[in-house]
């Protein structure tokens, strides 16, 4: 002990040095002590009694020298609040369980939702500006900490108490019809054994937060997780009994049963999504815990490369893999009939986004290009590494603003009959034949027109058709998505942009299983989101955190991001941050604002099941009957249901991630002491906090991007209509 | 008639689970280096050897499907490659969903095959043996209900439990305790071996437990 303390006094400075001098006195005169009884005892063959208890003494000398280190040691621990962390621990418990209870809400009356939302909220407000006036009157600081810990308490106790006084209600409503024990069972078992299946991949997610193995590792746990759930989801299906053709009654008597042709889609979608996991795994930062990993080539800029064949190589595959991005999203919104307007947005997709393309391409050619190659065009270069990503910038905020303010990706066309009339107007008399010769033809076509459209009148009435109304939610969340995306791959390294075309993909394809999963199930409800879905989404944002080349360590945060576009150092704080903070967390960013997707995507694309009668490029609205809505509009039947499925899609989205931050907590609480706290469990928390506050933000901004887009689509028509 | 069949069963599956104990046990007198951890590679050949012979006797010995076919020689013949194209593609098939999970491509190929080659013969070789070359009825059985016979459950059963021990092999892999047996893929084939024999074990026993509420649709 004595030597580690010596050594330790040399390399580090946190013991106090009269401590150790102490130490070191107590010690050398035990020692001394020691070793005149060793001299004693030499001589004699017998141990005479003094000498015995000089030797108690000393031992016990050198048990006070051991504890003595002991406090010193202690003191420079650092300290922790038992009580506040467990007090942490319990709000986002409660609050975790908050999210699970109200997202499990049967759809039920306004005054329900502003009994158990509004009010809690009331609630705390109320407690937050009681305790502020305590505070002030006592004279003691605001702690701003207790104040608003105290006033979520409160809101989350007013929910609990609103939620347990509507319960037994609902439960009396539901007692009135008589209950067969054994069905209710069994229901309940096949309830429980159904929402397991996704619940249990989450369970060990959260326990793989505990392990700091696991930690390290969790760039191959959440890929491996994503995976399993997806087989599981297969599995499921098939035993089901979903996955084949519904057997008639000389079938059940063979024993014949053959797969339906749509799983042969859905196996290609799960093979390809199984790739895409795989080779997102080339894109992963090494950590200094893992000694024989290498990192990924993918993640240092173009400009180290030496090779300039292979420097250019790669920069025309990354324009390439951008301009492949912008052909596919503009190919997406052509397909749905989005991209037939003139409005501001629409001319933006078809020209701002090629742009964007360009200004991207030209800083990277500028900032990968070597130093001393272009020599007197120094300044230029440096005026252009400056130029051009505010130029992306410039156009990505002007592409935000214009979806903000007139969203709607719709072409209306107008086949009624005109007003107008088309006859050239008399203006005086005729000065020449010709004119004579011009107004007759006229005349006939109107006659011939006005003689069709009454013959027609039983058939087909005069509509007002609207192109891309089926997608118009989807499209905005899309060119949305696009744009944050291009923001966010001129943030990062060159090469990254495979790993971002990754992204796009995965999500892409886990959008469709999702749709084609739930088409194969066929008794779900539209307007609810299954569990299995959000957490594989947030699975995926987990696994491309680490697939852009990130690991929640500090040592791995990308400082180049923030200089992207400011060339000499900053001001203020708040930029760096933001521009370091948006390339940190990219995929929680993208994730959470395309959350909705998962609720809309099964409109997009009607399953068999719902009706296909008219082709899929236009969708015809018809303003004198309405006739059953096709696609989106299908959310617009009810609107109630519409919100409240947005709201639950929300609370499921926080409970999953509530889940995980709960984790990381009670994981840096219980293992507080570890050895690795510090290396590992404290740096992944306030990695996964941040990312929680990140992704919440976004959730929000994506939930209220469509019902921006909603409230558009009802002016929209409130327009037609008084047309 | 229904416990003698329960006490066919049981009696099958205890020998197959004494033959892969007899596998791990019994080579190590006649070769000195052998260990199950040690020489892995070995061990895994000696074992799909061992539990395919033993299967396929069982299954020529008990009969447990005695469908009364005119079999002639050539139809033995062609319903035998089907079995072995069907078993050498779960095989591939196999090894593809393993590497997709995260096993490395370009090295270790060997022993990533070994291991899907052992994990086909705990699962599409106890369905060619107790089924046949027969892909209709493989999707009859592995759904709910689908089951026509104890030896179907039994079927279910061990291919459930096999490949969840497989899957649950994997966990111990990222730890840092530097064991031998972490090595890859020790870990999953001793998870998808002590499944499969759990599940050898638990198969009788559960449908003992269940035999009332399990009632076969006769065909």
């Amino acid at each position: 002990v004595d030597r580690f303390l010596h050594s330790y006094s040399l390399v580090a400075q946190d013991l106090p040095a009269e401590q150790l001098q102490r130490l070191q006195e107590l010690f050398s005169s035990a020692v001394e002590e020691h070793t005149r009884l060793l001299a004693q005892v030499q001589g004699a063959t017998l141990v005479p009694p003094e000498l015995e208890s000089r030797l108690g003494s000393l031992i016990s000398r050198f048990q006070l020298y051991l504890r003595e280190a002991r406090a010193v040691c202690t003191q420079s621990w650092a300290r922790f609040h038992p009580l506040r962390m467990l007090g942490g621990c319990t709000l986002i418990a409660a609050s975790c369980l908050l999210c699970y209870v109200a997202s499990e809400l049967a759809a039920a009356s306004d005054s329900f939702y502003r009994s158990c939302l509004l009010y809690p909220l009331l609630w705390g407000l109320m407690v937050a500006v009681l305790l502020g006036l305590a505070c002030a009157f006592t004279q003691e600081g605001l702690d701003l900490l207790l104040v608003s810990s105290w006033a979520a308490a409160a809101s989350q106790l007013g929910f609990f108490w609103h939620w347990w006084g509507q319960h037994p209600k609902r439960a009396r409503l539901a007692g009135s019809q008589p209950p067969l024990a054994s069905i209710g069972q069994r229901q309940r078992l096949q309830a429980w054994l159904g929402l397991a299946f996704p619940m249990s991949i989450l369970l060990f997610r959260c326990g793989a937060m505990f392990s700091d193995s696991f930690v390290v590792a969790e760039a191959r746990v959440a890929p491996f997780l994503l995976a399993s759930l997806v087989m599981l989801l297969v599995g499921k299906l098939h035993w089901d009994g979903r996955l084949t053709v519904p057997e008639g009654p000389r079938q059940q008597l063979l024993g014949f049963s053959s797969y339906r042709r749509e799983i042969w889609y859905l196996l290609c979608l799960v093979a390809m999504l199984l790739v895409c996991v795989r080779l997102s795994g080339f894109f992963h930062q090494c950590r200094e815990e893992i000694p024989q990993c290498r990192p990924s080539l993918f993640l240092s800029p173009l400009a180290s490369l030496r090779n300039t064949r292979a420097k250019n190589l790669f920069y025309l595959l990354c324009v390439a893999l951008l301009a492949g991005l912008v052909y596919a999203v503009r190919s997406w919104l052509r397909h749905y009939g989005n991209l037939n307007s003139s409005d501001p947005l629409v001319l933006f997709v078809r020209w701002g986004f090629p742009l964007v393309v360009l200004c991207i391409a030209c800083y990277w050619a500028v900032a990968s290009s070597a130093d001393d190659s272009l020599g007197k065009l120094q300044e230029l270069v440096q005026v252009a590494v400056v130029a051009f990503p505010w130029a992306v910038y410039g156009l990505a905020s002007m592409g935000l603003l214009l979806l903000l303010c007139n969203p709607m990706t719709v072409f209306a066309k107008d086949t009624r009959e005109s007003a107008g009339s088309i006859v050239t107007p008399y203006l005086g008399v005729p000065s020449s034949e010709v004119d004579f010769l011009h107004v007759i033809p006229q005349i006939y076509k109107r006659m011939q027109e006005s003689q069709k459209s009454r013959l027609e009148r039983g058939s087909c009435k005069a509509t007002i058709a609207a192109y891309g109304l089926g997608s118009v939610y989807s499209a905005a969340l899309v060119i949305a998505l696009t744009l944050l995306g291009f923001l966010l791959m001129l943030l990062h390294s060159e090469r990254l942009s495979l790993a971002f075309l990754l992204l796009f993909l995965e999500a892409f394809v886990l959008l469709h299983i999702h749709t084609h999963a739930r088409g194969l199930a066929g008794d779900a409800e539209p307007f609810s989101v299954p569990w299995y879905a959000v957490i594989s989404w947030l699975l995926a944002a987990s696994q491309f955190f680490y697939s852009t080349g990130h690991q929640p360590i500090f040592p791995a945060i990308h400082w180049n991001a923030a200089f992207v576009g400011f060339h000499l150092d900053h001001s203020t704080n708040l930029l760096p941050a933001v521009l370091v903070g948006a390339n940190t967390f990219a995929s929680h960013i993208l994730f959470a604002v395309g959350c909705p997707l998962l609720l809309l995507w099964p409109f997009v694309c009607e399953m068999p099941g719902s009706q296909k009668r008219k082709p899929r490029k236009e969708h015809r609205e018809e303003l004198q009957e309405v006739e059953e809505h096709m696609m989106e509009m299908r959310l617009r039947e009810s609107p109630g249901k519409f919100s409240t499925a947005l709201l639950h899609l929300g609370l499921k989205y926080l409970f999953v991630l509530g889940t995980q931050l709960l984790a990381c907590v009670c994981a840096a609480m219980i293992l507080r002491r570890h050895l690795m706290v510090w290396k590992v469990f404290a740096p992944k928390f306030l990695f996964e906090s941040l990312g929680f506050m990140v992704s919440s933000i976004c959730l929000l901004l994506g939930i209220s991007l469509v019902m921006r887009v909603d409230c558009a689509v009802s002016t929209w028509f409130r327009h037609l209509q008084l047309r | 008639m229904k416990e003698a069949e329960i006490r066919r069963l049981l009696a099958a599956n205890l020998l197959c689970v004494f033959s892969i104990i007899l596998t791990a046990v019994l080579p190590a007198f006649f070769w000195d280096r052998f260990t199950v951890l040690g020489t892995h590679l070995t061990w895994l050949c000696i074992c799909s050897v061992c539990v395919s012979t033993l299967n396929i006797v069982l299954h020529l010995v008990l009969k447990p499907n005695l469908t009364p076919k005119r079999s002639s020689f050539a139809h033995k013949i062609s319903r035998f490659l089907k079995c072995c194209i069907y078993f050498f593609m779960s095989c591939i098939l196999f090894h593809a969903i393993i590497v997709l999970y995260g096993a490395p491509l370009l090295e270790s190929v060997t022993e990533t095959f070994l291991f899907a080659v052992l994990l086909s013969t705990f699962t599409t070789l106890q369905c060619l043996c107790i089924l046949g070359p027969n892909i209709q009825a493989w999707i009859r059985v592995f759904s709910k209900n689908g089951a026509m016979s104890i030896w179907e459950t039994s079927l279910q059963i061990t291919t459930m439990c096999s490949i969840l021990g497989a899957w649950f092999g994997a966990f111990p892999i990222p730890l840092d305790w530097d064991r031998p047996w972490q090595v890859w893929p020790i870990s999953c084939s001793l998870g998808a071996t002590f499944g499969y024999m759990a599940g050898l074990i638990i198969a009788p026993l559960w449908i003992h437990w269940n035999r009332k509420q399990l009632t076969y649709k006769s065909r």
